[in-house]
């Protein structure tokens, strides 16, 4: 269960830089996690359930968008995207392990007041 | 930039003896404000007074990844392992997959070729360490509480307790867990992941997150690969399949099997300097 840690961390993100921007409220928060972030959606959004009442976010909607691992085939030059993580080419079927996205967390953007 | 609200404007600038600390934004609209720094606080919104309507919402593009302030740390850790020249192992696997055993009889088989320390992170008890210390190896305990793995700063706070100096490798003992430590970079060398043959062939496929980041994947107990009616050959193809890059071990601590090959191994790694 460290979504709970992840979503305290994102949440204090989101604070400063609402505070920064002169803002009291959080109408939206945008996370982009990877499929091999190691996070699991719903259990962002069930600790996102938990914290929100103590943050400027109380009010906020959490929107979630999963990124797709996507790895680099040497031998075909190519990248791929992997079919239930099993990093394997879909043309020459060689694995590889030159994962070039998927592994995010990122706070992608916040809606504030 | 602006370290404030972060928008790429320069910061306080002076033109002759006039302070000038002030930019403007253009909101997606067109209106134009122009805010000075020293107004910056809970009354202070960006398009507020000039917006048509009172509380205009106002879109923060960030993009800044969640865990920075972890992966800053493990970093730190990295470089100050590689400037001592110090080999260093983050070791995870589920819990009961047999890494306090591999340990002990890893540093039991090393002594006297590599000068070794144990940090290992459990959420109670120092049992693992006690188990560990029967070595002689100096071993420091992180008991995490409630948390299911361990974060580089924790790790900065457990090195000062050892004379790193003295060393040739360090293994970290993570917390048996095989999901949340894979997000969370140590500063290690080596990410070793274990997997024990009563565990089934397939658990490569169910943890991937976890499996991809090894560099090393150990398959242990082997001793007991019939009892647990272990395919072998299907468990190396799920492991090739899911972790491409990774070395792969196996060893029954039991027996001693594969522990030769695998300390050859850390000796070999330690001596070409990573």
């Amino acid at each position: 269960m460290h979504e709970f840690g992840i979503m305290e961390a994102a949440l204090e993100t989101a604070a400063q830089k609402t505070r920064a921007a002169g803002a009291t409220q959080i109408h939206r928060l945008k996370l982009r996690v990877g499929k091999l972030s190691g996070v699991v959606p719903e259990a962002l959004q069930f600790a996102f359930d938990a914290l929100k009442d103590k943050s400027l976010a109380a009010q906020a909607v959490l929107e979630i968008e999963e990124v797709p691992a996507v790895c680099w085939c040497a031998d075909c030059a190519a990248e791929f995207e992997t079919a239930d993580l099993k990093y394997e080419c879909p043309r020459c079927h060689q694995p590889s392990g030159d994962l070039r996205r998927g592994k995010q967390m990122e706070l992608a953007s916040l809606e504030i007041s | 930039m602006c370290q404030e609200c972060g928008c790429s404007q320069p910061g306080p600038y002076q033109v002759g003896d006039r302070k000038i600390d002030a930019h403007t934004h253009t909101l997606p609209d067109g209106t134009v404000i122009t805010h000075s720094h020293h107004d910056h606080g809970p009354s202070h919104a960006h398009g507020h007074e000039h917006h048509h309507h009172g509380h205009a919402h106002h879109i923060l593009n960030l993009n800044t990844g969640i865990l920075n302030a972890n992966d800053r740390a493990a970093e730190q850790n990295r470089g100050a392992f590689k400037a001592l020249n110090l080999l260093v192992l983050n070791v995870v696997s589920s819990p009961g997959a047999g890494k306090t055993t591999l340990l002990t009889k890893t540093l039991n088989e090393l002594k006297g070729r590599l000068r070794c320390a144990v940090i290992v992170g459990d959420l109670a008890t120092d049992n693992d360490a006690a188990r560990l210390r029967t070595t002689g190896a100096p071993v420091v305990q992180i008991a995490t509480g409630t948390l299911c793995h361990l974060e580089a700063g924790m790790v900065a706070e457990a090195v000062k307790q050892l004379d790193l100096r003295a060393l040739d490798l360090l293994i970290i003992e993570n917390v048996g867990n095989l999901v949340c430590p894979a997000s969370f970079d140590l500063g290690e060398a080596v990410r070793v992941v274990l997997h024990s043959v009563t565990e089934g062939e397939d658990k490569p496929l169910k943890y991937p997150p976890m499996f991809h980041s090894a560099d090393v994947v150990g398959v242990t107990k082997t001793d007991m690969a019939t009892a647990a009616d272990f395919d072998r050959e299907l468990a190396l193809k799920n492991i090739r399949q899911a972790s491409p890059r990774a070395k792969i071990f196996e060893f029954s601590a039991r027996t001693g099997d594969g522990i030769q090959a695998w300390c050859a191994y850390l000796v070999a790694l330690k001596t070409a300097g990573r």
